[in-house]
């Protein structure tokens, strides 16, 4: 087996940069491990859980998807290509894979879309096994686990209680990563150490069912009124990926940009005469569970919640989608008896 | 590799003509006569576009054209926001950007040999045009052509030389009507809201279809009218107009329910609509 020691993914990192990767990892910056490119004497750190999603390097903040030159009154569109440099993204943790299936689906479940596509083509994903996790963790769940492999081209086990770390290829695209790391991994020996165990918190089926038929409950407006409408749950989300598109421009030049957006905010739906069909947080917050737990099993067949917890780590107000979850599961429960 | 979605095409305006007050009337020219081709070979009544000025964004609205007329769209849209103003300033010759047609149609095949019952409020006339226009084009095939158009007053009435063209013709009945007060001295049609007006009217559902399309308190009132009259869920249609940036599915923003706007819609029959969540409307 591929086996590296814990003190040297640097050295990894280094020989993947070397062979033509851009390489994502969670380096650790002051207080906060985030998933960033990794730079040489950046430290990377697989104990804590990145602040952000590895979602970020396939479906970026703001990219440009259109160009105009322009001339007085007059332009012309000019072609504009997806930017999808060779990418890994290592260590990410098993629920950003999983979410990429979900963005898989979305972006072509009807029309195709080619940024997001030529970026999934160029990036391998290798996954790791967490052997950590935190009371916000719940992959579990949401029919994840903490050494899933589903969306992952490589996955990385902890191993020798935290001495070392087994690479192991689950495809193609994660034995061309493994060749290029050439001398960086070695042959050997080495005992995986086991994933850490996450409590199953909801029932998602059950939140599921519910939420087909409680489209009008008092839960929404209860469970809605800490939110400040900030958006960072949704900025966080790994299968988080609505968004706006806006212009902007010089005297000779416009380009138009596809930039996160969020159902949490209220501009996201209103109409320019004024209405608009979500009107409130309640209304809005409905629409971000159910969308996660009912719309997308019923379009695509799939959660759109891989049980990360950013969202609930990153929320000013203290809420949680889990503890939401947890809530209909429960009233599902009393409602029963 | 697949084509970038997001790429427009360029269109010139060639004809500008003011409606009502804030609302204009572009005629659009391809610039490219294989974008023409293109766009013809899938376009229906019912589908939409966005139409865009670079440096100010794109705004949705349906193609107010029939697929009859294949030389040029036309749009009619009210300034409102920043791209309605940026395109209301665009004038004769100059270019927009374009993307589409999106969404579905309305199942015009389905109807041959029926009779159409059009029923608008205001600015929502246009989503009906194409399809009055694309029947008239064709109009040995479809029985008693029936439109009811009321808006808040007469400077309201959108389409005004259009509505003067089919209110001669004796192969339509047309009913315009303008809300109590919002009458001239010399205003022919009928003064009353849209739903009472329909109850007068009474239009045969033996049949018929209707197409009803205008601001939401209309719709309200004037379904109904459209249920008494004998008019079923299955044979009333509707257009929904939710906010939209990208016309494909992804951005996410449109849905009502699990129902995308742009990809099921914009086009729904009355009994598709009740089975959504419909506070999102």
């Amino acid at each position: 087996m591929k086996v590296i020691e814990a003190n040297k993914l640097p050295g990894l990192a280094a020989a993947l940069a070397g062979a033509g990767y851009r390489v994502v990892a969670p380096i650790r910056d002051g207080g906060e491990v985030r998933m960033v490119v990794w730079s040489p004497g950046a430290a990377i750190d697989t104990r804590a859980i990145p602040v952000n999603s590895a979602k970020d390097f396939l479906f970026p903040k703001a990219e440009i998807i259109g160009r105009c030159t322009l001339d007085g009154n007059d332009f012309r569109p000019e072609d504009v290509k997806p930017v999808a440099p060779k990418t890994v993204i290592l260590a990410a943790r098993p629920c950003d894979a999983s979410a990429m299936l979900l963005l898989d689906a979305v972006f072509n479940w009807d029309y195709k879309d080619e940024f997001f596509n030529a970026r999934r083509a160029a990036t391998t994903i290798v996954s790791l096994v967490c052997t950590t996790a935190d009371e916000q963790c719940f992959c579990t769940s949401v029919g994840g686990a903490p050494d899933a492999t589903a969306g992952a081209d490589g996955v990385l086990r902890q191993a020798d209680g935290g001495r070392s770390f087994i690479l192991e290829p689950l495809t193609e695209k994660g034995k061309a990563v493994a060749a290029a790391a050439g001398a960086a991994l070695a042959e050997g020996q080495a005992k995986a150490d086991a994933p850490v165990e996450v409590p199953v918190h909801f029932d998602a089926k059950a939140v599921t069912e519910w939420l087909g038929e409680n489209f009008e409950s008092p839960l929404w407006r209860e469970v809605s009124l800490a939110c400040l409408s900030c958006g960072a749950c949704a900025y966080a989300c790994p299968t988080c990926h609505c968004f706006d598109l806006q212009d902007e421009a010089t005297r000779a030049e416009s380009v138009r940009l596809r930039n996160w957006d969020t159902c949490g905010l209220a501009l996201f739906t209103a109409h320019a005469g004024g209405h608009n069909p979500r009107p409130d947080q309640a209304a809005r917050w409905r629409q971000r569970v159910m969308h996660k737990f009912s719309y997308l099993v019923e379009r695509l067949g799939r959660l759109g919640c891989t049980g990360c917890g950013r969202c609930a780590r990153l929320c000013p107000a203290g809420m949680a989608i889990c503890e939401t979850c947890r809530e209909i599961d429960e009233a599902r429960k009393a409602a029963v008896k | 590799m697949t084509e970038n979605l997001y790429q427009p095409i360029l269109m010139r305006v060639a004809d500008v003509r003011d409606e009502a007050p804030e609302v204009r009337t572009f005629r659009l020219q391809f610039a490219d006569d294989a974008d023409r081709a293109r766009f013809f070979e899938k376009y229906r009544v019912g589908m939409f576009g966005l139409y865009g000025v670079p440096g100010a964004g794109e705004s949705v609205f349906c193609v107010a054209s029939p697929p009859t007329r294949q030389e040029y769209i036309e749009c009619t849209f009210r300034r409102t926001g920043r791209v309605t103003s940026a395109l209301a300033d665009r004038e004769v010759g100059q270019p927009i950007t374009f993307r589409g047609p999106y969404g579905n149609s309305f199942p015009i095949e389905s109807w041959r040999g029926k009779n159409i019952l059009f029923v608008a409020g205001g600015i929502a006339l246009p989503p009906l045009r194409s399809v009055i226009w694309n029947l008239l084009d064709r109009r040995a095939e479809f029985r008693d052509i029936t439109i009811l158009y009321g808006a808040r007053t007469v400077a309201d009435l959108v389409y005004k030389q259009e509505l003067a063209d089919w209110g001669a013709r004796s192969d339509v009945r047309l009913v315009t009507t303008v809300d109590p007060g919002g009458e001239t001295p010399d205003w022919k049609g009928q003064i009353g809201f849209v739903p009472t007006v329909l109850d007068q009217v009474a239009p045969s559902s033996a049949e018929a279809v209707a197409l009803v399309c205008g601001p939401p308190i209309m719709i309200k009132f004037s379904l109904p009218v459209l249920t008494k009259l004998g008019f079923t869920p299955d044979h009333t249609y509707t257009t929904l107009e939710n906010r939209m940036k990208c016309g494909l599915g992804h951005c996410g923003r449109c849905n009502v329910g699990s129902t995308y706007v742009c990809r099921d819609g914009p086009v729904f029959t009355l009994d598709q609509l009740r089975r959504m969540q419909t506070t999102d409307m």
